[in-house]
């Protein structure tokens, strides 16, 4: 038996995918199982029209041909946008309200129970009140994907404060850090450890906030795409836009890993620590 | 202007805990403590007795319940400026590079970045680590990280050094190298020094003068000794002159009991 190692294991992962992938296609070929869980040549062919602008005669697969529509990019578009405005904003919102409450202990007990309040609410129900504080546009969309990803990026960002440690803080102070100081040398740099753990759980719920605001009201976006085709039982369209999303959603965190990896090269990772 | 860099006068020091307001704990009761100019102090205890508090108390990072802190004459009020601590435990930045390290304390004093990079590289040559600016702490063994964080103190040239038992983690030899190399910048450079440890070897090998601390609590003061044994030292073989044998077993004397009773405190404390 071969070891298993990461070019094995990238063969087993993609011969599971296809075993998957047949098992579903065997299984649509009921017409009444395909009508609830849909055909994943359809949904292939679902995404080819979305995305490509070539026109495919009607042939063995498709009887019915496939249309180059290439009309997905408006609601992608939306979508990501909205995924990034409320990722950027959320973040920074998180980041500077961490920082104050970590360092202002008056300010953190006043507030602690409100911020345990917001935090244990149900934040989806506050979805109808953007939508008319905000309108069906863009930003009812990003205000409750913010909500989502400022309580994570907010509590990782107050403990990774409250974690530095007392002796470098006290060395940082001995070598004549004043407040400003400290905060941009020892402060940041240690809780930006904690806030890219974070980052890898908020990117999603920042794609999860702008997908179900779009799903609960609104005119574009692969939400919209999606409840446009459940209200035509059409199941097919519905997978096809859960597989962009998650697509996306895995591109959008291999990019936070990317840049983890640029700015955290200082942190020790195991079998990589090199003494002399 | 005064001869005595760092003056510490009837310092106390009580803690209370948090959750009860009516447990005190007196860690330094009434100590003074005066270290002049250019003159190199060491204070030896039984482990636990409160020399770190009275460090951090000269330091500035630790307000004392009564008593005085005097630098160079003027009282102490923040953090002493004029002072640099060599910590006991890990004290750099794991997010800097050695040079970004050892480079900080100048560019908060706001040192232009080309003249700071220079001076941290000199200072890290100094302590024989050129070339080895750009890795992290966690690529650097221990004594290499104790170097770094010698230079990023050193390197802001402090009037007074304090040093809490800055080689306790390292081995013999390293620390042997290391205790030699503080003395030679030392008698270079004539700084007052402070210097905590609870090895009464490496106190009589480096210092001027000794000061025996009681088994805590309410540390104080009870013998001083003044070393009165030819410089330059080297570290090892001053070890072997019978001076230091007869100032080594002078102090011992006094320390042996508050080492004991320093000891079965403990002990009671974990039964």
């Amino acid at each position: 038996m071969p070891s298993l190692n990461e070019r094995n294991a990238r063969f087993w992962q993609l011969v599971l995918l296809a075993v998957i992938l047949v098992g579903w296609h065997v299984a649509s070929r009921n017409q009444q199982i395909a009508f609830f869980l849909g055909e994943p040549i359809q949904v292939a062919g679902r995404i080819w029209s979305w995305f490509l602008p070539f026109e495919v005669p009607p042939n063995l697969l498709f009887p019915d041909g496939l249309k180059g529509n290439a009309d997905i990019y408006r609601h992608l578009g939306t979508t990501l946008l909205e995924t990034v405005l409320a990722f950027g904003i959320g973040t920074v919102l998180g980041l500077a309200c961490g920082l104050w409450l970590a360092l202002a202990p008056t300010a953190s007990l006043i507030l602690d129970p409100y911020i345990k309040a917001a935090n244990s609410m149900p934040r989806v129900i506050l979805a109808p009140i953007f939508a008319l504080w905000f309108g069906l546009g863009i930003w009812s969309k990003v205000a409750l994907a913010v909500t989502l990803v400022f309580f994570i990026v907010f509590f990782n960002v107050y403990q990774g404060v409250r974690e530095v440690s007392p002796v470098v803080l006290a060395n940082a102070k001995m070598l004549g850090a004043n407040q400003r100081q400290l905060l941009r040398t020892v402060y940041l740099p240690s809780a930006t450890s904690w806030v890219f753990s974070s980052l890898h759980t908020s990117v999603g719920l920042a794609f999860v906030g702008a997908v179900v605001g779009e799903y609960l009201g609104s005119a574009r976006g692969v939400g919209y795409l999606i409840l446009q085709a459940e209200g035509t039982f059409d199941v097919n369209t519905v997978f096809a836009g859960i597989v962009v999303l998650t697509a996306f959603a895995l591109l959008l965190d291999g990019l936070v890993g990317l840049i983890e990896k640029r700015l955290m090269k200082w942190q020790p990772r195991s079998g990589e620590t090199e003494k002399l | 202007m005064s001869d005595y860099a760092l003056e510490l006068l009837s310092i106390s020091c009580t803690f209370h805990s948090k959750d009860d307001p009516g447990q005190r704990y007196t860690a330094v009761a009434d100590t003074t403590l005066r270290v002049r100019a250019g003159e190199f102090v060491s204070v030896v205890g039984p482990t636990g007795c409160g020399k770190s508090t009275l460090l951090n108390v000269g330091a500035g990072l630790l307000e004392p319940s009564s008593g005085t802190i005097k630098v160079f004459g003027q009282p102490l009020a923040g953090v002493n400026a004029r002072a640099g601590y060599m910590f006991q435990t890990e004290a750099l930045m794991p997010w800097r590079s050695a040079i970004d390290n050892v480079m900080v304390g100048l560019q908060y004093r706001g040192v232009p970045e080309a003249q700071a990079r220079d001076q941290a590289e000199a200072w890290l040559s100094r302590v024989g680590l050129s070339g080895f600016g750009d890795r992290y702490p966690h690529q650097l063994s221990g004594g290499m990280r104790k170097r770094v964080a010698l230079a990023q103190t050193l390197v802001l040239d402090p009037d007074i050094i304090l040093m809490d038992e800055p080689f306790s983690a390292l081995d013999v030899q390293t620390r042997q190298l290391m205790e030699n190399e503080v003395l030679a910048l030392w008698s270079a450079k004539k700084k007052a020094v402070l210097f905590i440890t609870h090895d009464l070897d490496e106190a009589i090998a480096m210092s001027d003068r000794v000061v025996v601390l009681s088994a805590g609590p309410a540390t104080h003061p009870i013998g001083e000794f003044a070393i009165d044994l030819a410089r330059p030292r080297d570290v090892a073989e001053v070890r072997t002159q019978p001076r230091f044998v007869e100032l080594h077993t002078q102090i011992w004397e006094v320390l042996r009991d508050e080492v004991l009773k320093g000891y079965a405190q403990q002990l009671r404390k974990a039964a």
